[in-house]
């Protein structure tokens, strides 16, 4: 009797334990909603992380009773979690596209395009190749798979090797769309996890050619070289900087967007408002951005 | 007396329950799977999977072929287990037979420390000082190719291969060992000839199981192949696996799309191969608990 009366009381416990498991779990599910009165969520992509973080911690210092929070995964996965609900404020380093504008539009959510910031996509090589411009359509080659050897480009003979980012990137959506003028990456390029990866192998393999956000190429200079880009054959070179990235002098530029739905709750606007606003362009400029003003 | 037997059998239910939860589980992880890849069969067609071309971002047109990732994912696995093979059996041999029992409490907790280390920091420590090795070794441009990947993952299946294998050969009985040495055997042909081969079906279910890792492994094979998704069967070529390109992709893609619905169809594909590798696996093990 004894055993079994411990055994009910085992029951007991479980069931106590499963039943607030199950609470807890209903209880989360409920919540990921977001967006109360006072906190905001944002999203997307892990090129903005940095700034937006940035822009969050100046704005709940100066609004001491808002909360935000920042999380990075992609572009697309900020898209994909402000189409389903689950975050307020969306970031991305590329245009919507058409897919995810339908998908809104089924859903009924009308979205807003606010651009915060621009960005210089920097192309680099290791410091001991011997080339120091390029035009865009030989970059394009480059990753297209047409050029396979250095020595196409006047450069020792030796094998290219390519390293572009993961396709949930931003910027390998950007790069194929105003670099490889929309054809496919070559099937021999390396796509690699993450903005570091790129500078890591590029610094440590002497003949492979990466491409990298600007804050990031400045950086780490002195692991790898910057390339000077030429619009077309007979264009001056330019590095990419602040300077050149706004004049658009560089031609291989690109907005920064924050999505948001357009009866997004009161604070939300007020964050917009401040990331635009003369601080908010600072911390821009400050983060190595180029500021849109 | 009858409210005990109803107790009884209550309890024996829930514990019925506790026990089958995981293939309930596994049953649902296959229906949800099957869910989500199902319309891939109506939309672009089962055909579109078998083609030689894996771009599921372009402006052109994307093609879902998953030839290039499951030969990306054989290649790493068969040369990780031909790696890891050897070195896991002979390391087990020598921990079960040969090693003195001061050396055998030293070897092991190490071997077991091995298995316990994070996939992501192996894969840190392959993208830092394996690949430039590699590099190295072979007069390469970079690192980041299939051998590199294999290599990490052969340290990775080591750890499961020894302790399975050694727990084979210490359960081989003593009659045997003892019946051959008596036979004017050596002990070293008594290894090779007796206990190994008595153990031998043990230890091809730990090197299946051992596999059975290896293909599932994603975070350190993503870090250093190079994810390129191409067919090549040269070890020194960038290639893509399974599993990290589902890893990789499956945060961006938009709910519902034909790459969405892809990328189940490669989590469908590796479960099934999964799922053999077990299956041989667990038959081998039967056939040596029935010796």
């Amino acid at each position: 009797m004894r055993i079994f009366s411990k055994a009910k009381n085992n029951i007991f416990k479980i069931t106590v334990i499963c039943s607030l498991a199950l609470a807890l779990f209903i209880g989360c599910s409920r919540d990921n909603k977001a967006a109360d009165n006072n906190s905001i969520t944002i999203k997307g992509s892990d090129t903005m992380v940095h700034l937006t973080s940035a822009w969050s911690e100046a704005f709940m210092t100066a609004n001491s009773n808002y909360e935000v929070s920042v999380t990075g995964g992609g572009s697309g996965t900020g898209i994909a979690a402000l189409l389903n609900g689950t975050t307020d404020i969306c970031m991305a380093s590329r245009k919507m596209k058409q897919k995810e504008l339908d998908i809104a539009s089924q859903k009924g959510f009308n979205i807003k395009e606010i651009v915060v910031a621009l960005d210089g996509i920097a192309v680099i090589v290791n410091p001991e190749n011997p080339i120091n411009e390029m035009t865009v359509e030989q970059i394009g080659k480059i990753y297209k798979g047409a050029y396979e050897n250095w020595g196409q480009l006047g450069a020792p003979k030796e094998k290219i090797i390519v390293l572009a980012r993961e396709s949930s990137s931003g910027t390998y959506v950007f790069f194929q769309e105003h670099v490889l003028k929309k054809a496919d990456y070559t099937t021999k390029a390396r796509l690699m996890p993450a903005t570091s990866s790129v500078i890591q192998s590029v610094s440590s393999d002497k003949w492979a050619i990466g491409y990298v956000g600007l804050g990031y190429a400045l950086d780490a200079k002195v692991k790898v070289k910057v390339i000077a880009v030429k619009r077309d054959a007979d264009a001056t070179p330019v590095l990419p900087s602040s300077k050149t990235v706004k004049s658009g002098e560089y031609s291989i530029a690109r907005p920064l967007h924050l999505y948001v739905n357009y009866d997004a709750p009161e604070v939300v606007n007020a964050f917009i408002d401040y990331c635009l606003g003369e601080e908010g362009q600072k911390i821009v400029n400050d983060s190595g951005y180029v500021t849109v003003k | 007396m009858k409210k005990i037997v109803t107790k009884e059998k209550s309890i024996k239910l829930i514990m019925l329950l506790a026990a089958s939860t995981s293939i309930f589980i596994v049953l649902l992880i296959f229906l949800f799977l099957a869910k989500e890849a199902a319309p891939f069969i109506f939309k672009p067609g089962l055909s579109e999977l078998f083609t030689a071309r894996w771009v599921p971002v372009s402006f052109q047109k994307e093609s879902f072929g998953i030839l290039p990732l499951v030969t990306g994912s054989l290649l790493v696995t068969i040369i990780a287990t031909l790696i890891a093979v050897p070195i896991g059996v002979c390391g087990a041999i020598y921990i079960s037979e040969v090693a003195t029992s001061g050396e055998r409490r030293f070897l092991k907790p190490f071997i077991e420390l091995l298995a316990g280390i994070p996939s992501v920091v192996i894969g840190f420590f392959g993208l830092t000082v394996l690949a430039p090795l590699v590099k190295s070794a072979f007069g390469l441009q970079t690192g980041l190719n299939a051998l590199t990947g294999a290599l990490l993952l052969a340290l990775m299946a080591i750890p499961t291969i020894v302790s399975i294998s050694e727990d084979a050969i210490r359960s081989v009985p003593k009659s045997y060992k003892e019946g051959s040495l008596a036979l004017g055997a050596s002990r070293l042909e008594t290894i090779w000839k007796v206990t190994t081969p008595a153990a031998l079906p043990g230890i091809i279910a730990a090197s299946m199981l051992g596999m059975g890792r290896v293909v599932g492994e994603t975070m350190a094979v993503m870090m250093v192949t190079g994810n390129a998704a191409q067919i090549t069967a040269s070890p020194l070529e960038s290639v893509r696996t399974m599993t990290a390109t589902i890893a990789a992709e499956m945060g961006e893609v938009p709910f519902g799309s034909v790459h969405y619905r892809a990328l189940f169809c490669v989590g469908i594909v590796l479960l099934l191969l999964t799922f053999t590798i077990n299956i041989i696996a667990q038959r081998a093990l039967k056939k040596y608990r029935d010796i």
